[in-house]
């Protein structure tokens, strides 16, 4: 699952992908969550077998970041009760809702768990009806 | 913000699934039957790429048909978008699906239409022309009843929208910003910062509602609009100082839990809006006294409430530090902000460290002293195992480098380089440490100049050219082409002092010797070329080596078949200038044999070169005389000795040669008409790009291309002309200004440096005295530590010993009477020195040995004759403070006068002033009658003078009018006025503008005319005036005037038929629907307004179309078309210049909604 907030040629994605992935892979759990990569900073965690990973720009602030994530994963955790890489992988539509309410343009826009759901749950009742 | 490239990535399951077993966990989802979970389950069953190609191949080819099936639902459809999705998150082109996922979020109910935006969002990107099919599918959803239509439309908005189209939408989420829902308004407010991000001008006349938005009574709405604050705040912060309070209020009732509890996040009240608002609050701060003074309390509550121990408070507390070293310092937050950011260098979590690393490299700027408290942990950091930590620690102590610790810190940063791999580090360390090495090669140079004492330790020559030749060998073909250029310039043009310049070169020239005699190395292009300049051109400093010998080494070189032909170039023309030096040439005429037949051309016409010169000694020793390269070459760019040559060719018939564009034309029109133009000027760039590098002298080929006869004969006087090019290639590159203007700026002043040492001492004993209980270990690392911070370290010397500090004062002011005995003193403070150094080195003996011990003293001798630097820069950091205060603004005036038009009355103004006014105007009328000006506005005052301003709109400039009114009853006496340059006006000043003498109660003018350089929408223009009142001090008082685009509108006679010239001639061109109430309903009216308000000239009116011109001084026009249909007018805009048309745009929607 990824999503860019500036454009990137399909072909580069693939390789910027394979890049950043090898060098989160590369890091042990001492060291610290935060790597330069090329002119912008990869943050990223790791939960269990998922990595999450967010490149940002030099001007950021990387904890603010790091505990962004982790607000994220706590709201994947409430919506599928208990999240698990398959549930990411199987609802990729729902993550990036998901996602698309948490971040928009690049920016944080929105933090609070009860108003991120809720787009969401409109579309579930009407899919339960 | 969003200049982030932020990327969420979370493919690694399918990477950590192919090793597991696929069995259990998925078999227990097997309910979730899916296509999509076949696809997966099918993808992570698989164990190489091969097969996962094919896969997809097949998966993609069953989609495309099934896409395009017309038997298939929207339900379907929908299933396929996923899978879709999911193909081209691994990398696989599904282009054929775009179209059908904007037709799905054109006709799918909701679920499914979330599905298509979502689809087109990931898809399409901002310019693709698929995106143009989506506009309508947006505006029927912005206008549906349902909230969660109108909901996913925004938010496609907000991410992806064509920047043309804007105008098709932007009224109706004009209109969302009144809704009910709290979401609605949110995303309203998101897709405006987007539109804001892609085109500001088109979102100029709703910024009043995005201070609504500020102000909403939803947090969510609040924050949003905070996005484009922060925005609009980074681009023009003097322009929003005004809302600092209203930031300030909001920040304190988010850090006082005046919130929503939901809006917590781990019992922390919203911390990524605290940290927002931080941030605005840094940019609005920076530099400005007044607006930071508003600020201090609530930073402080921050920083004390944000002492919970969870991860995002430190997020919170980095900001809070950050924030409060970038505005206005005050020294209790300082301190405060100095104990967070040791809370966190000191913390044992590595996240934190860095954080704190990256506090400290931000904040050691301002206050170096800081990195000395942390001085252990930072060497600790140095050796931490995480490269992460340690290159941000270099970037730390790149940042605190000085002439004393440079030789340390670039050996680390050295070792680092050698280690890293990564190609983007090994360019940016590369470029870091070369700039360290030439910066203080020029400080060191200084000192050693002026102090003739023994500088024993700081940077020598011998340091540099080795730290530089690490700098290439590692840096190799990756690094900056300017980092190989300046090196070489830096010893082309050398210093002031010849024998230094000697030294540098003749080492330069050794140590290359010597790594070329290296058998089986391979060195990168790059530093082979920059070898081959430098053998080339000063090996006749040597004074074992014949030139012989370093040809002999050149020619090996050259037969190396690893190295490319533009090194070869380079070899071949070291050994052209190495030639005339030598006395025997075989080896040059074994490599005029080798290279004349060479396939490669450049090389065979630098061979061919060569040959010429060889047999023409006497020419050559001329033309290539010893070490000039940095003479000017007189390069006769028309080649006017030609000319001569040129008429006898033409008398005998030859074609005239024609340059390459025309004869192309010529070819194009197939028109045989003979052109007798001139054709020097094209020679000549040609000419000049042939310097760039020794390949490109092949400019006799060039004009060859004229005629075969005559580029023969040309090709001998030519070839002459390109070595000598060639000669000036690295040549004299006038920058040599502001490195004399540092060194001499640096005078050591020796006096305090005595007691620096003295303090130094004490300092060092302490030291010792804790070393001796510690481990060895630790003693290495102090040692380190000393090195690194040493020049830090007199200044720490300041703040801990009071006494020391007063006294060196005093000494400073005596010293700048004394320098011209600091001559005589030298001497004795060398004994002095040497006492001490021997004296800590008894000391040192007992725990070191030797060598650690010849160190120590080395360093101190350093640190002595530098210390005085230090006290230099510290007496420096005054003065900013000095300039910060003066650029506090009265800024209050522009606050009032968005409207310029209007007369502004202050109400504390004196019956007095008042009169005077009105007697003003009066006179001003008489002056100024023959053009429109606006009336008299007052833009400051105090008890003595009050200031008033008014514009008259000439027909070729705008000028400006201070009229200073001496309400006192004294004289005033030397009068100025001055006017702060301004980003987008040239402002020159009329005659008058200094007046001796103010009279009493009298008014005097200072004139100013102003033009507009670019386009935009307003402006400040602002400046003081200083007066004298009877000898005392000159008091001074600031004013600024606002300015509009509409000051600078003209308008433009033409006739209807030019109109039409003119309009098809621009492309720049912009359209618009307005509304119009009942009142303007008739074209006429409207465009009578129109030419009133924004002095548009009306050309023509044909029926309910309307043709308008006007111009932007001094000659952009702008053409206006206008257009009634029913109650909406249709506006339509070109100009020549781009940004225009949407300026004007804004004006005449403010004109319509105004009237």
């Amino acid at each position: 699952l990824s999503k860019y907030y500036e454009h990137v040629e399909i072909n580069k994605c693939r390789l910027l992908e394979t890049e950043v992935i090898k060098s989160c892979l590369s890091r042990s759990n001492e060291q610290c969550s935060f790597i330069d990569y090329k002119d912008f900073k990869l943050i990223y965690q790791q939960y269990a077998a998922v990595f999450i990973v967010v490149g940002v720009n030099d001007t950021e602030n990387e904890m603010a970041i790091y505990k962004f994530i982790h607000n994220f994963v706590e709201v994947l955790d409430d919506s599928f009760s208990r999240v698990s890489e398959l549930d990411i992988m199987f609802n990729l539509d729902k993550v990036h809702i998901i996602l698309d309410e948490m971040a928009l343009s690049g920016c944080i826009m929105e933090t609070n768990w009860a108003r991120i759901l809720v787009p969401l749950q409109i579309l579930d009742k009407m899919l339960d009806s | 913000m969003s200049d982030i490239v932020e990327k969420t990535l979370t493919a690694l399951p399918g990477l950590f699934l192919q090793n597991q077993s696929v069995g259990g966990p998925t078999a227990a989802k097997a309910s979730f039957s899916s296509r999509l979970g076949g696809l997966v389950r099918g993808i992570t069953a698989l164990t190489s790429k091969h097969e996962e190609e094919k896969l997809i191949q097949q998966e993609l080819n069953n989609l495309k048909a099934t896409v395009s099936a017309p038997t298939t639902t929207l339900k379907m459809m929908k299933e396929c978008m996923v899978r879709l999705i999911y193909c081209e998150m691994l990398g696989y082109d599904a282009s054929f699906g775009y179209i059908h996922a904007i037709k799905l979020a054109q006709q799918g109910n909701l679920l499914e239409k979330r599905v298509g935006y979502l689809a087109v969002s990931l898809f399409l990107h901002e310019s693709h022309e698929l995106l143009l099919l989506l506009v309508n599918t947006v505006v029927k959803d912005l206008q549906s009843t349902n909230l969660v239509e109108v909901c996913m439309a925004l938010t496609v908005v907000s991410q992806i929208f064509p920047r043309e189209m804007i105008p098709a939408v932007l009224p109706l989420i004009e209109d969302k910003l009144q809704h009910s829902k709290e979401i609605i308004r949110r995303k309203a407010v998101l897709a405006l910062y987007k539109f804001y991000l892609i085109a500001p001008n088109q979102v100029q006349h709703i910024h009043v509602k995005f201070r609504k938005a500020l102000c909403d009574r939803d947090v969510g709405v609040m924050a949003a609009s905070l996005h484009i604050y922060f925005r609009m705040i980074k681009e023009n912060s003097s322009a929003y100082k005004d809302l600092t309070g209203s930031f300030v209020t909001i920040l304190k009732q988010v850090v006082g839990g005046k919130l929503p509890v939901d809006f917590n996040y781990h019992s922390v009240p919203a911390p990524w809006l605290q940290i927002q608002l931080l941030r605005i609050l840094g940019l609005l701060g920076k530099d400005d006294q007044r607006t930071s003074e508003l600020m201090y309390d609530v930073l402080d509550e921050s920083l004390r409430r944000a002492e919970l121990n969870h991860n995002v408070t430190y997020a919170i507390l980095f900001e809070c530090v950050h924030t409060v070293y970038s505005i206005y310092p005050k020294s209790e937050l300082l301190e405060k902000a100095a104990k967070c950011i040791g809370k966190f260098v000191l913390s044992p979590k590595i996240n934190l460290k860095y954080l704190g690393l990256k506090a400290l490299t931000y904040v050691i700027q301002q206050d170096p002293t800081l990195a000395l408290q942390h001085q252990m942990t930072i060497i600790e950091c140095l050796d931490h195992p995480d490269p992460i930590i340690k290159r941000e620690t270099l970037e730390l102590l790149y940042r605190i480098t000085n002439a004393q610790n440079i030789t340390v810190i670039v050996q680390k940063m050295l070792e680092y380089l050698q280690q890293s791999k990564e190609e983007y580090i090994i360019v940016n360390l590369v470029g870091k440490i070369a700039e360290l090495a030439e910066k203080y090669l020029l400080v060191a140079f200084g000192n050693v100049l002026v102090l003739n004492t023994v500088d024993t330790y700081a940077p020598d020559n011998a340091w540099f050219i080795q730290t530089m030749n690490a700098v290439f060998s590692v840096g190799g073909d990756v690094m900056h082409p300017d980092i190989p250029n300046n090196f070489l310039r830096l010893l082309a043009e050398g210093f002031d002092d010849e024998t230094e310049n000697h030294q540098l070169r003749l080492y330069a020239v050794q140590s290359y010797l010597t790594l070329l005699d290296v058998e089986n190395v391979f060195y990168p292009q790059r530093f082979l070329q920059v070898m081959s300049w430098v053998l080339g051109e000063y090996s006749y400093l040597l004074n074992k080596e014949t030139p012989e010998e370093v040809i002999t080494k050149l020619y090996k070189l050259l037969m190396n078949d690893s190295i490319s032909s533009e090194t070869k170039a380079w070899i071949i023309a070291a050994v052209t200038k190495l030639t005339p030096q030598a006395h025997s040439s075989n080896i040059v005429e074994r490599l005029i044999q080798e290279f004349t037949t060479s396939l490669d051309t450049s090389l065979r016409q630098l061979a061919f070169e060569l040959k010429h010169l060889h047999e023409n000694v006497k020419l050559m020793k001329s033309l290539l005389p010893i070490d000039k390269s940095c003479e000017d070459m007189v390069v006769d760019a028309s080649l006017s000795f030609l000319d001569g040559f040129v008429a006898e060719e033409l008398t005998q018939g030859a074609a005239p040669y024609k340059p390459h564009h025309q004869r192309q034309e010529e070819k194009l029109s197939q028109e045989k008409v003979l052109n007798f133009e001139p054709y020097g000027l094209s020679f000549s760039s040609s000419g000049f790009t042939g310097r760039q590098s020794p390949a490109g002298i092949s400019l006799g080929s060039d004009i060859s291309g004229n005629s075969t006869e005559t580029g023969l004969k040309e090709t001998n006087g030519l070839k002459l002309e390109g070595i000598k090019k060639l000669w000036g290639k690295e040549g004299y590159l006038p920058k040599k200004e502001s490195k004399t203007g540092d060194e001499t700026e640096a005078p050591p002043v020796p006096q305090e440096s005595i007691i620096m040492e003295n303090g130094d001492q004490t300092v060092t004993k302490k030291d010792q005295s804790q070393v001796l209980t510690q481990s060895k270990e630790e003693k290495e690392k102090q040692l380190l530590a000393s090195s690194l911070f040493v020049g830090l370290g007199s200044e720490s010397t300041i703040n801990l010993l009071g006494k020391a500090d007063t006294v060196s004062h005093k000494f400073r002011r005596k010293s700048k009477i004394k320098e011209t005995k600091s001559e005589e003193t030298t001497t004795d403070q060398n004994i002095i020195c040497s006492s001490f150094s021997s004296s800590s080195n008894v000391t040192y003996e007992e725990d070191y040995c030797l060598d650690n011990l010849q160190d120590r003293g080395d360093k101190e001798l350093k640190k002595f004759s530098l210390s005085s630097e230090l006290l230099d820069s510290e007496s420096l950091t005054e003065l900013p403070l000095v300039e910060k205060i003066s650029n506090c603004r009265l800024s209050t005036p522009s606050l009032f006068a968005d409207n310029n038009m209007e007369v502004f009355h202050p109400p504390q103004a004196t019956a007095a002033s008042v009169a005077n006014e009105i007697s003003l105007a009066s006179s001003l009328l008489e002056e100024t009658s023959e053009h429109i000006h606006s009336d008299l506005m007052e833009v400051c005052n105090n008890e003595t003078i009050s200031m008033s301003s008014y514009k008259i709109w000439k027909d070729d400039c705008l000028l400006v009018v201070w009229s200073v009114f001496n309400k006192s009853g004294l004289e005033l006496k030397s009068a100025n006025l001055e006017i702060a340059p301004a980003e987008n006006f040239k402002i020159t000043e009329q005659p008058e503008c200094c007046l001796p003498v103010i009279e009493a109660e009298s008014t005097k003018n200072f004139q100013y005319s102003v033009q507009m350089e670019k386009p935009f929408a307003e402006g400040n223009l602002s400046g003081f005036i200083t007066y004298q009142v009877m000898d005392t001090h000159s008091v001074q008082l600031e004013f600024s005037v606002n300015l509009s685009l509409l000051d600078f509108i003209r308008p433009l006679k033409i006739s209807t038929e030019d109109f039409g010239k003119l309009w098809l001639s621009f492309a720049n061109d912009v359209k618009q629907n307005v509304k119009m109430s009942e009142s303007q309903a008739a074209l006429s009216s409207t465009l009578k307004a129109l030419q009133q308000e924004l002095r548009l000239h009306v050309v023509d009116i044909i029926g309910n179309e309307g043709l308008l011109a006007c111009q932007l001084l001094p000659s952009f026009p702008c053409l206006l078309h206008f257009r009634v249909h029913g109650d909406i007018l249709a506006l339509w805009f070109r100009s020549s210049c781009s940004t225009l048309p949407d300026y004007l745009l804004y004006q005449c929607q403010k004109v319509m909604e105004g009237s």
